[in-house]
């Protein structure tokens, strides 16, 4: 079973498992308004993006380089986390239940949801319970995933983002662009920009120098960190074995929103969770030297439960469902859940590159977004469904595959994706066009007669011999590439020609002086 | 009866296993564990990678411990230095600013007041410069208290200094609150160029006792 696209859906026959669904259509934010092809074009018309994300992903790239090149054993490492996430996916029942037992000894309180929905309503209740009406966030990909702010703000909740990337996002009512620095399409003087402009009370004279950027928001969020009484995060890793959790970052708003206030509910997806503690032996090499290629990023926190005297005294884990069982049905696609949120495969892709995270719609954007976001909100949700156009937003160049620390083999994924959107599209007018193309070449003179006719199409072709678009049901095709005009003769007739005739008899008499034989015998 | 969402995502992920081949994994740890390097190796390899995340390192003997914290504490001017409740009181002995010891009871923005907090670590790995407090031992104290006040001064002593991640992380207690901390806070957010000093300490001084 390939696809998670067959036949048995409800599945309510005893032992008879049925394919789990995608995140709920129109929920979240796993999936954009239009296709990327279109969202690409404007995007690349965008100069200033073009240059702050080229900048950005230069200086990441060599760090990043050297960093895993100073490990003599960096590709043992990544063998290792990827068969450690591999096992983790066959054992993911066992271990997710050990993890929530774990949690409750020690005093958490753990949440199950099936979808984004439920998590932001389960999410909206524990803070309304404690009485407040603002969060801190951290940083964090599930919660983006479901729009838990956009559900919090409509439940009268404010949520203050803390990571400096995401503050600038929320401020400038922006949408995020990479895994790691959502704010990554913005320069300096955008940001101060940003700042002056949301910041209530800030110093007017602040330049674009980044340490005073960062001055700035550490003053601004200070206050919020000493008087907010619950904070929101999501998970780096869940240990099964000891039920511990971990955040990993750089500035110290994680440890703020982690320690200072009375209640924690952290987010996690369910593939999030590991077997052992000694399995992060692995994972904290592998993860920061992949992500901003330091051999260790400033701070990691863990806490198991609630501590008496320490930090949070009434802590949550919700763990979050929204797609990841649909990918984990899927023999090929759930490779994609062995991700570890490093955002190496966005620095090192050309396209990422060259059209920033907006383009791809999802919260998860570039190489492991155009596999990872179809395998949990599909690709048919609706006619023309932009994610369908994401396993094609790749030129299959491999230098995700090669960057990646657990090693999954993103090239792969999108081909199979790729091959599950036609199949699936089979029935369309573009199928069944080509299987009248087969029938059409397999004999000859039907095969003659229709070249002859497309090389009418000249005619119909834009000034540079191209069609940048062509009519249904040849429009899939077109939406990623321009098509060439037919020649006005084919090869063949040209061949049976006088003027085809002549070519290769002097092509044959070239060949025989050829420079080649000349040389010697052998060499 | 409708199913809870425990018992149908629980449902659904043994499904999603039994539609799917998932031949059984066998984990390979080829990479580098227990690694143990000479005294002085150890020194010098933590030493560089704590200076190349800037923070700043004094080396010595035990007996100059209390000498070599009142140093730090004066350079930067520090009055009103946090201890945790479990330091040796012999290691303030130098200091002649107040020193206050914490306790749960203080709220956390009382902890900004202070110039500096004095700790002691649980474990460190020279390879990437961490230390691993452990917010359960007496002498490095709840985990608030190394976080809001803008000077760390940290002891480690050399014998607890790991050569690598493996080995380091083998000498945690895990359901205890641990910090693993690499230099000063810092970001990468603004065009990925790495800025000391964001929400936690701005300042992180190391004090190595070669002999402990």
């Amino acid at each position: 079973m390939s696809s998670p696209t067959g036949p048995p859906t409800s599945g309510t026959f005893l032992g008879m498992p049925a394919v789990p669904p995608r995140s709920p259509y129109g929920t979240g934010h796993l999936r954009g308004a239009r296709r990327f092809p279109e969202a690409a074009h404007d995007e690349l018309g965008n100069e200033q993006l073009r240059r702050n994300l080229g900048r950005a992903t230069r200086s990441i790239r060599a760090k990043r380089l050297d960093a895993t090149g100073e490990l003599p054993d960096w590709e043992q490492l990544r063998d290792a986390g990827a068969a450690i996430k591999a096992d983790t996916m066959n054992r993911l029942p066992e271990l997710l239940e050990q993890l929530e037992r774990k949690v409750a000894e020690h005093g958490g309180t753990v949440h199950w949801a099936r979808d984004g929905v439920e998590a932001n309503e389960i999410v909206a209740r524990l803070v309304k319970d404690t009485g407040n009406d603002a969060v801190l966030k951290v940083k964090s990909m599930a919660t983006q995933e479901i729009g838990l702010n956009e559900h919090l703000e409509s439940e009268g909740i404010t949520a203050y983002e803390t990571d400096l990337a995401e503050l600038i996002v929320q401020l400038a009512g922006d949408q995020p662009s990479h895994i790691l620095v959502p704010a990554i399409h913005r320069n300096r003087d955008e940001i101060r920009e940003i700042f002056l402009k949301e910041i209530p009370g800030i110093d007017p004279g602040l330049d674009t120098v980044p340490a005073h950027l960062a001055a700035a928001a550490r003053a601004y969020l200070r206050e919020k960190f000493m008087t907010t009484r619950v904070a929101v995060s999501g998970a780096n890793f869940g240990i099964a074995e000891t039920g511990t959790l971990s955040v990993v970052e750089s500035e110290g708003n994680g440890r703020m929103c982690l320690t200072l206030p009375e209640t924690l509910i952290t987010v996690m997806g369910i593939e999030k969770v590991l077997p052992r503690f000694e399995d992060l032996e692995v994972f904290l090499q592998l993860l920061p030297r992949s992500s901003t290629g330091e051999r260790m990023n400033p701070y990691t926190s863990m806490w198991t439960g609630v501590t008496p005297g320490d930090g949070p005294q009434d802590f949550h884990l919700v763990l979050l469902d929204n797609g990841r069982t649909a990918a984990l049905a899927d023999r090929i696609g759930r490779a994609a859940l062995h991700c570890i949120r490093c955002s190496a495969c966005l620095n090192v892709c050309p396209v990422y590159e060259r059209t920033g995270g907006h383009a791809y719609g999802s919260v998860y954007p570039g190489p492991i977004g155009a596999v990872l976001t179809p395998q949990l909100a599909g690709m048919h949700g609706a006619d023309h469904d932009p994610n369908s156009s994401l396993p094609y937003a790749s030129s299959l160049c491999g230098a995700c595959f090669d960057a990646c620390p657990v090693k999954i083999d993103i090239p792969s994924l999108l081909v199979e994706l790729r091959h599950q959107h036609t199949e699936e599209s089979g029935t369309t007018a573009e199928g069944l066009a080509m299987k009248a193309a087969a029938a059409v070449m397999k004999r000859p003179k039907l095969f003659t007669a229709a070249q002859r006719t497309a090389g009418l199409g000249r005619v119909l072709a834009g000034r540079n011999g191209t069609f940048s678009r062509l009519p249904a049901p040849f429009n899939g095709w077109s939406d990623s590439r321009d098509t060439p005009a037919p020649p006005a003769q084919s090869f063949r007739s040209w061949l049976a020609s006088a003027e085809g005739a002549a070519a290769m008899r002097a092509a044959a008499a070239e060949g025989t002086r050829h420079p080649d034989d000349d040389a010697p015998e052998g060499s | 009866m409708t199913a809870t969402a425990r018992e149908t995502v629980l449902r659904r992920v043994r499904d999603a296993l039994a539609l799917s081949d998932h031949p059984e994994v066998e984990i390979p740890r080829a990479y580098r564990t227990g690694r143990s390097l000479p005294d002085g190796d150890r020194l010098a390899l933590f030493t560089d990678r704590l200076v190349d995340y800037r923070a700043r390192v004094h080396t010595g003997p035990s007996d100059r411990t209390a000498a070599m914290i009142a140093e730090v504490l004066r350079e930067h001017g520090a009055h009103r230095v946090g201890v945790p409740a479990g330091l040796d009181p012999a290691w303030l002995t130098a200091f002649d600013g107040e020193v206050l010891t914490d306790s749960p009871d203080i709220p956390a923005p009382g902890l900004d007041a202070l110039d500096g907090v004095v700790t002691a670590s649980a474990v460190s790995c020279a390879e990437t410069g961490t230390i691993f407090l452990d917010g359960g031992a007496a002498d490095q104290g709840r985990r608030a208290l190394t976080l809001v006040p803008d000077l760390h001064v940290c002891v480690v002593d050399l014998s607890s200094v790991e050569t690598g991640v493996p080995e380091a992380v083998a000498r945690l207690r895990p359901t205890r609150p641990l910090t693993l901390i690499s230099g000063p806070s810092a970001t990468s957010d603004i065009e990925l160029e790495r800025v000391e000093g964001v929400h936690g300490p701005r300042t992180l001084e190391v004090v190595i006792r070669t002999d402990a």
